[in-house]
């Protein structure tokens, strides 16, 4: 059971994803200056993440390893078309701000790295669990920064006015930079520095060290 | 895991995958089809109706869509057409068309759409006696990034603003995005569009002097958004004008549409 849970939420802190893994930062930048976009965005990646980890996992003693990536990412590119399809039905508002970004849940390096990690690997049910895991964990930093730029870029929350903006008569000038992609990526940056200053095993060693002059200055 | 690596194994895998995955893909978008067929329906009329300021929350979008007639206007003559199907008529692809529209001269194309299509999808909405109370026409042109669409909604003489949005833009937000913000778009309804016979209607830079002899014709200017703004001033002039529908409105004015 310790293991199950291990699998589970490993990927929130400890291994998350985005902080640790730096993958599926893309889709990161794209849709959080809504938080209810972000949201629908969460679920459905996690969703996909889980159920392909799950069939990758029930087929890899099958799958010849020369074909590999592709039977993954027929797997994967079949469960995204079903999800988007799902979302036209029942959420079109939203799937409608989405966009493309539900299709290209397809080339999400998380989805293809936990199949290739994890569920060519691992039994059915572990893969499931570990799939679930790491879209949590990919949820955890979208909310994060989503509350951040909704909040600060545009006075609201879920769509919900939080801070009354001057431009409908309140006293909060947004920030603007916030609304663009751009903002993400500080905002990832100051989440991955808060998160490796608290769990200092995080930190990678440094590739390359500065050194010294290695030549005596002349005249020294 | 040899065998696995045969290439019958390989062939026999790569082709039940295949068919099992385009069953399960064809299967939900088959099912899921007339879900999002409403949806998709249920969105443009919201669009209509919140372009016209008659969104209102407490009754269903097919409710308050009863009141609208979809009509076919022929751009070219300026009267309505039946010759095709408003249901199955896209306008966005026909305007792309060549064989379904015209091309626009430099001159004409203020609004930088660069082909005019040959026939508009308008909204008559009528009061309970039966007369048109506001028309809606639906109005595109570049903004700075990226095409704007949405609806202009005028009162029944044709002159008068009775609303204007945008369903689908990519300006930048906080600026150009402002086109969105309710307190701009409550500005335009019951701005004048003709003056002496020209579409004058347009943005201005800061805010407008209400005392002033233009104020009837202008809007506030959306601040750090000057392409934005003369993008909408240039697609509204441009829709509203004589290549527009100009021609339409006069002749549904003099009863002869």
């Amino acid at each position: 059971m310790d293991s199950v849970k291990e699998t589970l939420t490993a990927p929130i802190f400890k291994n998350n994803p985005i902080a640790l893994q730096i993958l599926g930062v893309c889709s990161a930048l794209a849709v959080t200056s809504s938080l209810q976009v972000t949201l629908v965005m969460c679920v459905a990646l996690t969703a996909v993440t889980a159920f392909s980890n799950f069939f990758v996992s029930s087929i890899r003693n099958h799958i010849p390893g020369s074909i590999r990536i592709i039977v993954q990412m027929v797997i994967i590119a079949s469960l995204v078309i079903v999800v988007d399809q799902f979302l036209k039905a029942y959420a079109y508002a939203i799937s409608k701000q989405l966009s493309v970004f539900v299709g290209l849940i397809i080339t999400n390096c998380i989805v293809m790295g936990r199949a290739e990690a994890f569920a060519m690997k691992n039994p059915p049910l572990p893969s499931f669990i570990d799939g679930i895991g790491n879209g949590l964990g990919y949820s955890v930093v979208l909310i994060a920064v989503a509350v951040v730029r909704e909040l600060f870029g545009a006075g609201k929350l879920m769509g919900f006015e939080i801070l009354p903006l001057v431009t409908d008569g309140g006293w909060y000038n947004p920030n603007g930079l916030l609304l663009l992609p751009p903002s993400a990526f500080f905002l990832i940056g100051l989440f991955i520095w808060g998160l490796r200053g608290f769990r200092k095993e995080q930190v990678e060693e440094p590739d390359f060290t500065m050194s010294k002059h290695t030549v005596v200055k002349e005249g020294a | 895991m040899s065998s696995n690596d045969s290439v019958s194994k390989t062939l026999i895998v790569a082709f039940s995958l295949c068919i099992v995955c385009s069953i399960i893909v064809s299967g939900a978008a088959v099912i899921l089809k007339p879900a999002q067929e409403v949806n998709k329906t249920l969105d443009r009329k919201r669009n209509i109706l919140s372009a016209a300021g008659m969104l209102d929350d407490g009754m269903t979008i097919d409710e308050q869509f009863a009141q609208v007639t979809t009509r076919v206007v022929d751009l070219r003559t300026g009267k309505f057409t039946d010759e095709i199907d408003a249901e199955k008529y896209d306008q966005r692809k026909a305007a792309k068309d060549p064989a379904a529209s015209d091309a626009l001269t430099t001159e004409q194309d203020k609004a930088k759409v660069s082909r005019r299509e040959h026939f508009a999808i308008v909204y008559l909405v009528e009061d309970s006696a039966g007369d048109i109370d506001k028309i809606i026409l639906p109005v595109h042109g570049a903004g700075l990034w990226s095409t704007l669409y949405g609806f202009v909604a005028l009162e029944s003489d044709g002159n008068t603003v009775a609303g204007l949005g945008f369903y689908e833009h990519a300006e930048t937000p906080g600026l150009g995005g402002e086109v969105d913000n309710p307190r701009w778009k409550s500005l335009w309804p019951g701005k004048q569009v003709y003056r002496d016979g020209q579409a004058a209607i347009g943005l201005i830079k800061g805010s407008v002097d209400p005392a002033g002899a233009n104020a009837p014709w202008q809007i506030d200017g959306l601040a750090g958004a000057t392409l934005t703004a003369r993008g909408v001033t240039n697609l509204v002039q441009f829709w509203l004008g004589e290549d527009g529908f100009e021609p339409f409105l006069n002749n549904l004015k003099s009863g002869e549409a």
